[in-house]
């Protein structure tokens, strides 16, 4: 694993406390080779792929009707969750909203039990009683999964409370989009976060839209990143679509929270190809934004690119896809073949019997 | 073998739709992610998209189709290195089947589950020395004597520290323990309660003090969404074991917004446990208890009682089962169930119906979920009459569970319909007077009980 020496270009956004946002700018470019390893980034292109590939099919059992309610796709943002994870340590705890099946996977969660929940059924991993938004695994110290927007913002503050109260030196990593990012407890969450020095990274995902409202027409400032400002909590811009980028905010984030200096905002600039959920028509913006994302700044492709200029074979990624494939394919099988649970579960994980 | 296209459901209640449009010839080349016809439901036009690269090879409904049910095959895709001859071979399958392959025979007994009372834990009785307190030192031994027992049990909340409670409940609990296990909160109950059960589910065992439960009610999506759903929503992954706690129902003279019991909106929600105490004993007993339930527990206390003096269980290892009720006085003619301080009125009450020459049974329910349904139908069993007592409104109030469950399982046994005394169905006044006739009093009780007896 290579760390970064220098900064990263497109993060150098920053807010401190008190301190007026700058003009915005986000960038973008390649970043030198000094900065990754061959290893390193065919780890990405397998752990990116993984999570489209995987959303991918979820979308297609979705329309065969074996996946049902809200299915919330990560396709787009996949930089993000496969960045932020470089910067994690075994004790490190993740929490997130609905769109979480990207986060399940980079967490090291298996495939066959994410995809069996989406289908409702025993094998998965809340046996088929949570569905989509709602999955947890205390090995992997993913946290949910969480269905109500915002939600997740007070309960990782908890988590990070736990770190700091068991002294284990872990960070909990909280993620949110720009449509919770208006929302009370957020700044609820930001003060006692700050008063009391939590080791918290609270990773805005800004893919531009909550639900089918721009951020423009959501928010009063778009400077998400800011947010904390009058909480005292330092913020910066990540391009989110560039994974080199998000790592070493990521680690540079990582390592605030981890000494002691409280929580820190990433506001990582991305981008959802599809829609909110499965049943959203797009209407609020046009195809040919969601084109150009695609064909210039797609994080998969980025690092595609970077493989093959550093004389990757395309067949050796063709390879990888194809092992990745055979991961979902087999992962969709499961979770056809897992038999729905038994009914007599309904009534199982109320209350634990003491 | 080509790849089926089948049309797709595009919203949780999609059963058919309008094939509106191929954007796709046969014979074009189409990658995974492209979109390859759009699709009219009830409710939008939306694209689909391909997910396997290939070629069109046969488009099997033609555009401007209507009522194309979810599942049929619209198009057939060739994989890459296979040519048109594949398509003569393919057997159009018809839709699959929605509904997994393995289904399970079983019946679910849902009514044998809700409706039979399970027979509520064994108390111990208690027969260590006891100690004259109030119910607020009550509290704050069975907080201490918890916290000593467990490092992981800490305590948060508004003034909970350095001003040593608002209502002096956690008094010297700072100087015992330091600040990291009792916490002095901002006045945000949506975030605190928030964090406290992020904390719970990672392992530690909060107590959230709400100065009040009237407050709560910002911070009831974590109780009720976070925190009691989670077990349920895991599977079983994620357990949440943390203490809610504070004054409930009326004060004094405090009106509307400050003046209210939550017993019946907690009560309701599946994955809680709700207790309610009234005595000192019951306070220092089903706080330990709460503490040291692995599940998410609500203890509405009661301001008034805080001052309040009883004789205390001095023991460490007194604990009160939750969902065990308590009969305070013994009585052959009328049963009256109550809980919190409406005990005390219940009791006031059976004194003055023995002057006129009834016997009154007073249960202390305790718990308000789980309810310990056993214990109220075999007082009724015996006394064929029963009167509900509480505080709260009585639309859905926990008087109205009582009545239905009594139906359903002590039907035969009644002599007389249930009597239900709440308070009234009014914000709570202000002005002293109109306060006073909102709220239950011994005189009510008494003519309630009369009421059942026919006398």
């Amino acid at each position: 694993m290579a760390r970064a020496s220098a900064k990263p270009a497109s993060a150098k956004k920053t807010a401190a406390a008190g301190k007026k946002p700058g003009p915005q700018k986000a960038a973008r470019g390649r970043p030198s080779s000094s900065r990754y390893t061959e290893e390193e980034l065919l780890g990405y292109y397998r752990d990116m792929l993984m999570i489209r590939r995987f959303e991918e099919k979820a979308g297609q059992l979705y329309g065969m009707g074996l996946i049902g309610g809200f299915c919330h796709l990560y396709i787009g943002q996949e930089a993000v969750i496969t960045g932020v994870m470089k910067a994690a340590e075994k004790q490190d705890s993740t929490i997130t909203s609905y769109r979480d099946h990207g986060h399940m996977l980079a967490c090291g969660m298996d495939p066959k039990g994410v995809m069996a929940e989406l289908t409702g059924r025993e094998g998965g991993y809340s046996k088929g009683k949570g569905g989509s938004m709602h999955m947890f695994s205390t090995e992997a110290n993913f946290y949910g999964g969480h269905g109500i927007v915002g939600g997740q913002v007070p309960l990782g503050t908890g988590l990070a409370f736990a770190h700091r109260y068991k002294k284990d030196n872990g960070v909990c990593y909280c993620y949110f989009g720009d449509g919770a990012v208006n929302q009370g407890q957020i700044y609820e969450s930001f003060n006692m976060a700050s008063l009391w020095k939590l080791p918290i990274i609270y990773i805005i995902e800004n893919n531009k839209y909550g639900m089918g409202t721009s951020i423009e027409r959501a928010s009063a400032t778009t400077e998400l990143y800011s947010r904390g400002a009058a909480h005292g909590i330092p913020g910066k811009q990540v391009n989110g679509m560039n994974i080199l980028d998000v790592r070493d905010a990521a680690m540079d984030a990582a390592g605030h929270a981890r000494s002691g200096k409280g929580p820190i905002i990433l506001e990582m600039k991305t981008y959802r190809y599809r829609g909110h959920s499965m049943s959203d028509p797009a209407k609020y913006r046009s195809k040919e934004e969601v084109q150009k994302v695609r064909s210039e700044s797609d994080p998969i492709d980025l690092v595609k690119q970077m493989l093959l200029d550093n004389g990757f074979s395309e067949d050796r990624l063709k390879e990888i896809d194809k092992e990745v494939k055979a991961v979902v394919s087999e992962a969709a099988t499961f979770a056809q073949d897992s038999p729905e649970p038994h009914p007599s579960e309904l009534f199982t994980d109320v209350l634990i019997e003491a | 073998m080509p790849i089926q296209v089948l049309m797709p459901a595009l919203s949780p209640t999609m059963t058919d739709g309008k094939l509106s449009k191929w954007l796709k010839s046969e014979g074009d080349a189409v990658a995974a992610g492209d979109a390859i016809a759009e699709i009219e439901t009830d409710k939008a036009t939306m694209e689909i998209e391909a997910v396997d690269d290939g070629v069109m090879g046969r488009i099997l409904v033609a555009e401007g189709t209507e009522g194309v049910a979810v599942n049929a095959p619209i198009a057939l895709i060739l994989e890459d290195g296979e040519d048109a001859s594949a398509l003569d071979g393919v057997a159009i399958a018809p839709a699959p089947a929605k509904t997994p392959s393995v289904a399970h025979e079983q019946a679910v007994t849902v009514d044998a589950e809700i409706n039979a009372p399970s027979p509520a834990p064994m108390e111990s009785v208690y027969d260590g020395p006891v100690k004259n307190m109030t119910v607020r030192e009550a509290l704050r031994d069975a907080m201490a004597e918890e916290m000593r027992r467990n490092d992981t049990v800490f305590l948060m909340g508004e003034e909970v520290g350095q001003y040593q409670g608002a209502y002096k409940v956690s008094q010297g609990l700072l100087d015992e323990f330091g600040d990291m296990r009792v916490v002095d909160t901002p006045i945000t109950e949506y975030g605190f309660t928030g964090l406290g059960t992020g904390a719970a589910m990672a392992g530690l065992r909060p107590i959230v003090e709400f100065m009040t439960f009237n407050f709560a009610m910002q911070a009831i999506d974590h109780i009720i969404n976070s925190a009691a759903k989670t077990l349920y929503m895991s599977g079983g992954a994620i357990s949440c074991p943390i203490v809610f706690r504070g004054a409930n129902g009326a004060a004094s003279r405090v009106a509307a917004q400050h003046s209210q019991c939550f017993a019946s909106w907690y009560a309701h929600c599946p994955g809680l446990k709700v207790v309610a105490p009234w005595s000192g004993e019951d306070a220092k007993g089903l706080l330990k208890a709460a503490i040291r339930d692995p599940n998410p527990v609500v203890v509405l206390e009661n301001e008034l009682l805080y001052g309040q003096s009883f004789d205390v269980p001095e023991s460490d290892d007194f604990v009160i089962p939750i969902g065990k009720a308590k009969i305070e006085r013994a009585g052959a003619d009328v049963t009256i169930v109550a809980f919190s301080i409406m005990v005390g009125v219940a009791l006031e009450a059976a004194e003055q119906l023995a002057a006129e020459g009834i016997e009154a049974e007073v249960i202390n329910l305790r718990s308000i979920r789980p309810l310990d349904t056993e214990t109220i139908v075999a007082s009724v069993k015996k006394t064929n009459r029963l009167v509900t007592l509480e505080e709260g409104w009585p639309y859905a109030g926990i008087g109205s569970e009582i009545a239905a469950q009594m139906m359903e399982n002590a039907f035969d046994y009644l002599d007389a319909p249930v009597n239900r005394v709440c308070g009234v169905d009014v914000p709570m006044p202000y002005a002293a007077n109109l306060e006073a006739l909102a709220l239950p009093k011994t005189t009510h009780v008494v003519e309630a009980a009369k009421a059942v007896c026919y006398r």
